[in-house]
């Protein structure tokens, strides 16, 4: 038999009609993940057909996006600040009864990010196709799922007949080989990854992440290098299941139990890249070489490692525009500059291991007069652990603000945004122009960079407060 | 969907490469539960001052722009984002086609499902369009080419399907729905499914 990619496994394990040169496969969904911003637009499509969810079991609501991150909003008394946001919570709670659908509302000990909380609750499994109308669905690939982000027909396609029409992408495999040097994480391996392979170098492809670093990963660390697949041009990213994942899933509210669980585990240890399978590209890396990333200008792929400067281009207009709206020059070292906000958190590093990493640095240290550290748990779930577990007062005690779980900064929906011309050091994905407010200049980095920042004032590497 | 077989217009042309829907439509704007009046936020803050007041420099609010349907970027249209809120600012804004060498792959999805054009063409048609903004070109999906003024012709690639979809003003949900059967025996064939 030839040999196989694990994509192709999950592909074929799907396809309800295969594809033809006429018509695209008809792929058939296992996991419909659905927030209250893509979705309104599907449901009315179902009304004005007058056609069901075909599944609704298959289906999980939670509102992330446009939700507050105060206290206050979320459980006491004050209302939603933006008139819209709370419509579009309103809606999504109608739509969610109106239809059937599962609904992890607003006050709801189960709500999150919703690329957090499906694989806390153990739903985003091994071998299972994923899809959501949000492009960091791609988060699901660490645990050998096939899981890409749709427009929102696509959801109103998958509401109706819980499969989608997709042509069969290329397969681009990422070898990582060496040991992560201390102080370098798998958000400056992700970022490293981008740098090299470009933001559109994965277009039209599905990364496949290998080698011996990735195998060293855990969950949280897989699902960080996987949530930035999109950024490199990629709809999906996926990586092998093994120990590490079963041990993450055994137990889970949502996981096979019993003797279902043996026989899952025994079908899931089939999901792998068989030996001398091709792919379509591919690129390697060594992560001993690596140092902590950061990025300088408008997306992910402008980024550099820390100790390295800005690089001078004359002549090229983007990166001239880019380093414009930064207010930064060709040359000129990251180290020491100036922050305004450090935000930790977003489906990306809202994780415990990422507030476990930033609680390390900030423990006994206090945050730099004049920077606003905000510090959003990707789940309630993980806000409980990191209460339970001391991490939050370590954040207060340091003088962050420790809020409710959501989308928060990364996206700036929900109105929590910084002043045009501010500079936010940020844990989350995107550092495109007005990301986090109108005017705003992010710079990406890990959760350790970010600690060390918010502490020191400036940009700092991490590596010299470890 | 009505049928689409032919976009004729002058070009608009920004000439930058990973223009990302957040630049489309930014974030503010998606709090919206339809998908009417999105033109007026298309390109929001390159288009509008601090103060609310059309950007001049701009080239969406320079005369020679209205009423251009084709809009040419630089490469990598469309990255970022899964928000289908940008193909539909963009087509309520007035574009019908989008020309680039190479468009993001979830934007592109979403751009077909709506009558958005996607055409990817290569690098010397790319740098002539680039260069010449303002251009009368004839984007013929039928004939899955771009005619340019000087009366060179360049293919693009459009999956098939989307392609019969457009021009014949089929809807995809319609052929999914039609799968039923399929879908029931794929459902039944996996006891978990």
């Amino acid at each position: 038999m030839t040999p196989c990619t694990l994509f192709d496994k999950v592909w074929r394990a799907h396809e309800v009609v295969p594809e033809t040169p006429d018509t695209p496969a008809v792929l058939y969904i296992d996991l419909h993940l659905i927030h209250e911003v893509t979705s309104p637009q599907a449901f009315s499509m179902l009304r004005s057909l007058g056609v069901p969810v075909r599944r609704p079991e298959r289906t999980l609501a939670t509102m992330d996006h446009s939700t507050p991150t105060r206290s206050e909003q979320v459980f006491g008394k004050i209302p939603i600040k933006l008139d819209a946001a709370a419509k579009q919570v309103r809606q999504l709670e109608q739509n969610a009864a109106e239809f059937g659908v599962e609904l992890f509302g607003m006050r709801d000990a189960r709500r999150g990010i919703v690329h957090v909380i499906s694989p806390e609750l153990g739903a985003s499994r091994p071998g299972m196709t994923i899809v959501c109308g949000d492009s960091h669905t791609s988060t699901h690939g660490a645990f050998g799922a096939l899981a890409f982000g749709i427009g929102s027909t696509e959801v109103g396609h998958v509401l109706a007949t819980q499969c989608l029409l997709q042509r069969k992408p290329k397969t681009f495999a990422i070898n990582v080989e060496g040991r992560l040097p201390p102080g370098v994480t798998a958000k400056d391996l992700i970022l490293a990854i981008i740098g090299k392979v470009g933001v559109s170098g994965g277009t039209g492809h599905v990364f496949e992440y290998r080698g011996s670093t990735i195998r060293a990963l855990s969950m949280d660390e897989r699902m960080t290098v996987c949530n930035m697949s999109i950024e490199g041009g990629a709809r999906a990213g996926m990586i092998a299941p093994d120990e590490t994942t079963f041990a993450y899933l055994e137990g889970r509210p949502r996981a096979p139990n019993g003797a279902d669980w043996a026989s899952s585990v025994a079908h899931w240890r089939t999901l792998e890249s068989d030996p001398g399978a091709t792919f379509d590209a591919s690129f390697d890396i060594d992560a001993s070489a690596l140092e902590p990333m950061i990025t300088y200008g408008t997306n992910p792929g402008m980024v550099i490692p820390i100790s390295a400067s800005i690089p001078d281009l004359p002549g090229d207009a983007v990166h001239a525009k880019a380093l414009g709206y930064m207010g930064f020059r060709g040359g000129e070292a990251m180290i020491g500059k100036p922050v305004n906000t450090v935000f930790i958190g977003s489906c990306t590093n809202g994780r415990l291991e990422d507030l476990a990493a930033a609680a390390q640095l900030l423990k006994g240290r206090k945050v730099a007069p004049g920077v606003h550290l905000l510090i959003v748990p990707g789940s309630q779930e993980i806000k409980r652990e990191a209460e339970a577990t001391g991490l939050s007062e370590v954040f207060k005690s340091a003088g962050a603000d420790w809020r409710e779980s959501g989308c928060s900064m990364c996206l700036g929906m929900n109105g929590d945004t910084i002043a045009a011309g501010q500079y936010s050091l940020s844990t989350s994905n995107r550092n495109f122009e007005g990301r986090q407010g109108v005017g705003a200049r992010t710079l990406l980095a890990s959760p350790l960079t970010a600690a060390a920042s918010a502490v020191c004032g400036r940009i700092t590497d991490p590596r010299e407060l470890l | 969907m009505q049928p689409l077989k032919v976009v004729r217009s002058r070009t608009v042309v920004i000439p930058l490469s990973n223009i990302d829907t957040d630049q489309i439509i930014p974030a503010r704007f998606l709090t919206t539960t339809t998908k009417e009046g999105l033109g007026r936020h298309l390109f929001a803050d390159w288009r509008y001052l601090a103060d609310g007041a059309p950007n001049p420099e701009f080239v969406l609010n320079q005369a020679a722009s209205l009423g251009c349907e084709v809009l040419v970027g630089g490469r990598n249209f469309g990255c970022g984002s899964s928000r289908e809120h940008a193909p539909w600012a963009l087509l309520d804004y007035g574009i019908r086609a989008v020309i680039s060498t190479e468009i993001a792959d979830i934007f592109r999805s979403n751009a077909l499902k709506n009558g958005l054009l996607p055409v990817t063409v290569d690098e010397a048609t790319a740098a002539w369009l680039l260069a010449n903004p303002g251009a009368e070109v004839t984007v013929d999906l039928a004939a899955r080419e771009v005619l340019l003024p000087t009366g060179a012709k360049a293919a693009f690639p459009i999956e098939a399907f989307a392609r019969h979809c457009l021009l014949s003003g089929l809807d995809e949900l319609a052929f999914l729905r039609s799968k039923q059967a399929e879908i029931e025996r794929y459902e039944a064939a996996r006891p978990d499914a």
